[in-house]
């Protein structure tokens, strides 16, 4: 650990927040009632927006319940999930095909349509050698958008029934679906891309290229529409690479500034997203209590990997060769990372991926010593709350608030409430299944997976460290993360089972947090009063990461026995 | 119904944009705007294209600086990138790294007396993230430099002048980690001469 290389985490915090804070405040002026571009020169979005509407039917007042947003996200991700499939199936009798890709099998279609529909990208596949062109444009990189659209729309759905009062609607979705893809992804996945353009991410349409090595040797050479992709996994929180090693192949991820870029990208729109609530529900304070808990979970994360990793495994250190950082090199465990990262970049990357629920990653998470890949798979499995997803993260963390201000209602004696609202046995049961089905999901699959011969038949590296394999596969897919300890294998087993866990994981707590806010929406707001239980200072960050550990923390504590802790003290 | 309707509506749209429109556009604007990184950043030498810049391929002889080692399949292809996988307490680990370190002090041992395995960085014998990292940390690059100047002849200080213009450092001097890039330098040595 350098100086350096921990500056340059600070470095990144730092832009977080200061990107992150005046795009948040934009993106509450987005979603605002009414047009949002209809003045001035940019009167013609506002032409082509309404043009939209027409043509789905539908119109920008016309708002709709909880249930029935829910069921129209659901009807609308459906249906893409049927093309992403088809896509994959007929690719190799489509166009943009130069490299001659096959059609894909059928129950890796399944799980791919699955898996970016859910805006999850794990991938039991290599792009550079299973996808064609046509498939990673128009159905993958596709889904990297709409997917990322669907979480933040129904973000936006769920802020509003929170911040109103004797309400029966939510919004359109239709509305939201389009503001975000169109005022806020799209502008940012064009800056993103030309960054990444400029720093040497292929961007062609070209097939592979072939090169005689100075030795004489024949070397292919991957490549494809790569940079317009990458931009738009990173931002829109999907993660699924280009490349079968993601964002730790040059092409994907040339230099320390693509890094520093697509990290950032990783997790602005949902640190931006804890703004845009605060300006939302007129509450800025409780925005910060909140991004403060989300920070302070994202450092230990830092804290934890980061001298796990550059201290190394036990194998290196046994090895004698020379771990030690500095003299011209960044030392500790380089097993599956790049030296043009290092290990401070390695860390960061590592922590922001599986905060969000990105899942992309610039080094093998297989390869991370039992103390650092736990990090990782704890934050899996706290729901990627860590600002989370896009949208995702943060109605996944509304589940822990209330729970957080269900306990101190207890604690003090007093009806609980949260931004006025009353906090009601609806809430908590809506709170409690948002909380609570995906965690035990992961262990019930997990345990599924490691009884059975089916199962097992995943797994890559023997003993400890395969039962920690099989657990992160779930409990990434599960929550929608989409990175992997990449040695579990693809089966059919594997393949179905993981899709299942995709499309609940991502389905059951959007449907609670739809119920949460068509419940919260219809209730009035009580003043606040000396009694109130106040959501903004360091009693409730200290409050809400203690909920944080204790509900989903410890329903994974016994798995982490089993897997990272015993690994950590074997050798 | 009406759902289905509007959501196949949606998809139609939705794909013809962001599917086509947009990924087209930034090709367009990526070939006229930056051409050499659009196509890989490949390298010619006499019109023929030698590799890219952003991917290892395979050195093994000693008149070559070497790549770190690759798991994939074949070793630095560029077409099929992995990772290596083995977890930190596979005995697999253990013999592949020990395997390597062998390798290299057989390899550089002649041409640094002395030289023991407290001296080889960890990057040397570990596999890369992607398997076609195209960089060795200059600490690896510096392990080389003896056998490359008297594989070729060269005074030391010239293979060394020669690493330090072929590694590219941090972005912006800040931003990731220093890296000499080994395709380069082998290009650049084939351009000094030597015998």
């Amino acid at each position: 650990m350098s100086g350096q290389g921990i500056g340059q985490i600070v470095v990144y915090a730092l832009a977080l927040v200061v990107l992150g804070y005046p795009l948040g405040l934009y993106m509450a002026r987005v979603y605002a009632d009414g047009a949002f571009a209809a003045h001035g020169w940019l009167g013609w979005l506002d032409w082509i927006e309404r043009g939209f509407y027409r043509i789905v039917r539908t119109q920008r007042e016309k708002e709709q319940d909880w249930k029935s947003y829910g069921i129209t996200v659901l009807v609308f991700s459906v249906l893409f999930w049927g093309l992403l499939y088809l896509i994959q199936r007929a690719q190799g009798h489509l166009f943009l095909n130069p490299d001659g890709m096959k059609g894909v099998p059928s129950h890796l279609s399944l799980n791919t349509a699955a898996s970016f529909v859910t805006n999850t990208n794990w991938q039991f596949y290599g792009g550079e050698y299973t996808m064609s062109y046509l498939t990673q444009m128009a159905g993958l990189a596709v889904q990297n958008f709409v997917s990322a659209a669907v979480g933040m729309a129904v973000l936006v759905a769920v802020v509003r029934g929170i911040a109103r009062r004797s309400a029966g609607t939510l919004g359109n979705f239709w509305v939201d679906l389009y503001r975000s893809l169109v005022y806020i992804l799209l502008p940012l996945a064009v800056v993103v891309s030309t960054i990444l353009i400029w720093q040497g991410v292929p961007q062609t349409l070209h097939g592979h290229a072939t090169a005689t090595t100075l030795q004489g040797a024949q070397q292919t050479i991957a490549r494809g529409p790569v940079a317009s992709q990458i931009a738009i996994k990173q931002l829109g929180t999907n993660g699924g690479g280009f490349y079968n090693s993601n964002s730790a192949v040059p092409f994907e991820n040339p230099t320390g500034l693509s890094n520093f870029v697509e990290m950032l990208a990783i997790l602005l729109i949902p640190a931006a997203q804890v703004f845009m609530f605060g300006k939302m529900v007129f509450n800025r304070r409780h925005a910060l209590a909140v991004f403060a808990a989300m920070f302070i979970v994202f450092a230990i994360g830092i804290s934890v990997n980061l001298p796990a990793e550059q201290h190394g495994s036990q194998v290196l250190r046994n090895s004698g060769v020379n771990i030690t950082q500095g003299h011209g090199q960044s030392g500790g465990n380089m097993s599956d990372k790049e030296v043009r990262f290092g290990q401070a970049v390695s860390t960061n990357w590592t922590v922001a991926t599986s905060d969000a629920s990105n899942g992309s990653v610039n080094n093998g998470f297989d390869a991370q010593t039992a103390a650092g890949g736990a990090v990782p798979l704890v934050n899996l499995f706290l729901g990627e709350v860590i600002f989370g997803g896009v949208g995702s993260g943060l109605y996944g963390m509304f589940f822990y608030i209330v729970v957080a201000v269900f306990v101190a209602g207890l604690m003090v004696g007093r009806t609980p409430e949260w931004l006025g609202k009353k906090i009601e046995a609806r809430e908590i049961k809506y709170a409690a299944v948002g909380a609570l089905f995906v965690p035990t999901m992961v262990l019930v699959l997990t345990a599924l997976s490691i009884a059975t011969k089916s199962g097992v038949a995943s797994i890559f590296n023997s003993g400890v460290h395969g039962f920690t394999e099989t657990l992160y596969a779930y409990d990434s897919q599960s929550n929608n993360n989409g990175s992997a300890f990449a040695g579990f294998g693809v089966t059919n087993f594997s393949a179905y089972f993981g899709a299942i866990a995709m499309l609940l994981g991502r389905f059951v707590p959007m449907f609670a947090g739809l119920a949460l806010a068509g419940a919260l929406a219809r209730k009035k707001v009580t003043p606040v009063s000396a009694g109130t239980f106040r959501t903004d200072g360091p009693t409730f960050v200290v409050l809400l990461i203690g909920v944080i550990a204790l509900t989903a923390g410890l329903m994974i504590f016994p798995a982490l026995t089993l897997g990272p802790i015993v690994e950590g003290l074997t050798h | 119904m009406r759902n289905v309707v509007s959501s196949v509506i949606a998809i139609a749209l939705l794909t013809a944009f962001f599917g086509f429109v947009y990924p087209f556009v930034m090709t367009g604007f990526a070939q006229v705007a930056f051409k050499h990184q659009a196509n890989a950043s490949l390298i010619e030498r006499n019109g023929r294209v030698v590799g890219s810049k952003l991917a290892a391929q395979e050195f093994k002889s000693p008149r070559y600086f070497h790549e770190r080692p690759s798991a994939t399949v074949p070793a630095y292809n560029a077409g099929g990138t992995t990772f290596a996988n083995l977890g930190p307490t596979n005995p697999d680990l253990a013999k592949n790294v020990k395997a390597a370190a062998k390798a290299i002090l057989k390899l550089e041992g002649p041409y640094n007396p002395g030289l023991t395995i407290r001296q080889i960085p960890v990057d040397a014998v570990t596999t890369s993230g992607s398997g076609i990292d195209p960089d060795i940390s200059p600490a690896y690059a510096e392990l080389q430099a003896r056998r490359i100047a008297a594989e070729r002849k060269l005074p030391l200080s010239t293979v060394q002048k020669l690493i330090k213009e072929n590694t590219d450092g941090r972005s912006w001097g800040f931003f990731g980690e220093p890296g000499v890039n080994v395709l380069e330098l082998n290009l650049a040595l084939d351009r000094q001469g030597g015998k």
